[in-house]
């Protein structure tokens, strides 16, 4: 899947990474706990989650995603959208909640690690 | 290769920028071309690291040595100690303020990843003294 198709899946806004929306993702996680998210170390491309800072963006770094999906309509501050731009990190932005959003994601194809 | 040493400063004051030796560590592992699954391990050990030092110890250093053959990471703070490192070590257990869980840490995940992904770990900890932590990585 490509990132443009979770924009499109979601129906979600894009707030920074605009240029990366052509990379190709293989699978994701959903978790509003950090330290759940470090606790997987294999490579998974993109997180969805509910929670709103910059240590999100951090998180994601240090486990090289490339794509960070905030769910329930949460807008991301303008230090989160600074530091993912930094990281190369594309950031956008859906209405769904997160059981729905992973689940639409999951049915198209993009799978979690077990 | 050249055995290289990193030092950081890790403020405390900011928990907002905790995580910045971090990535700056994993900068340079990236740098040196180290498989990805070594640094993500790496930037796991050293981030949660980082996040201890500053939610629970006002900050600290971070020292990084890095050759051939492994990467050692030194977290040392002058915080409050461990009182018993055993039940620190369990998952689901921490003393971390309201505060810091809703920024999505402090959930009793930090010394259990740093374990999980370090191939040795040492934590040398003193009541109202401080807190060393080092954690080893082979390459």
């Amino acid at each position: 899947m490509l990132i443009k198709d979770i924009k499109e899946i979601l129906d979600a806004k894009v707030y920074c990474g605009e240029d990366f929306l052509e990379a190709e993702v293989h699978s994701a996680c959903g978790a509003d706990l950090m330290s759940d998210v470090l606790a997987f170390v294999k490579e998974q491309s993109v997180l969805l989650t509910g929670l709103v800072n910059p240590q999100v963006v951090r998180t994601a770094y240090m486990m090289d995603m490339r794509c960070i999906v905030f769910v329930r309509g949460k807008i991301p501050d303008a230090q989160t959208i600074a530091l993912a731009e930094k990281k190369d990190i594309v950031v956008m932005s859906t209405e769904h909640r997160m059981y729905v959003a992973c689940g639409k994601l999951y049915t198209s194809g993009l799978v979690g690690i077990e | 290769m050249e055995p290289l040493h990193l030092h950081y400063d890790v403020d405390g004051d900011d928990f907002i920028s905790a995580g910045e030796a971090s990535s700056e560590m994993k900068k340079v592992l990236r740098r040196l071309g180290f498989d990805p699954d070594i640094i993500r391990r790496c930037a796991i050990c050293m981030y949660e690291g980082e996040i201890n030092m500053v939610i629970h110890a006002c900050g600290g250093v971070a020292d990084v040595d890095i050759n051939e053959h492994d990467i050692v990471m030194k977290l040392s703070d002058n915080g409050p100690g461990i009182e018993d490192v055993e039940k620190a070590m369990q998952e689901g257990y921490s003393t971390a303020s309201h505060n810091v869980r809703e920024l999505g840490f402090g959930a009793g995940m930090g010394l259990p990843n740093m374990k999980r992904y370090s191939d040795e770990m040492t934590i040398d900890t003193a009541v109202n003294v401080g807190t060393t932590v080092t954690m080893k990585i082979k390459v």
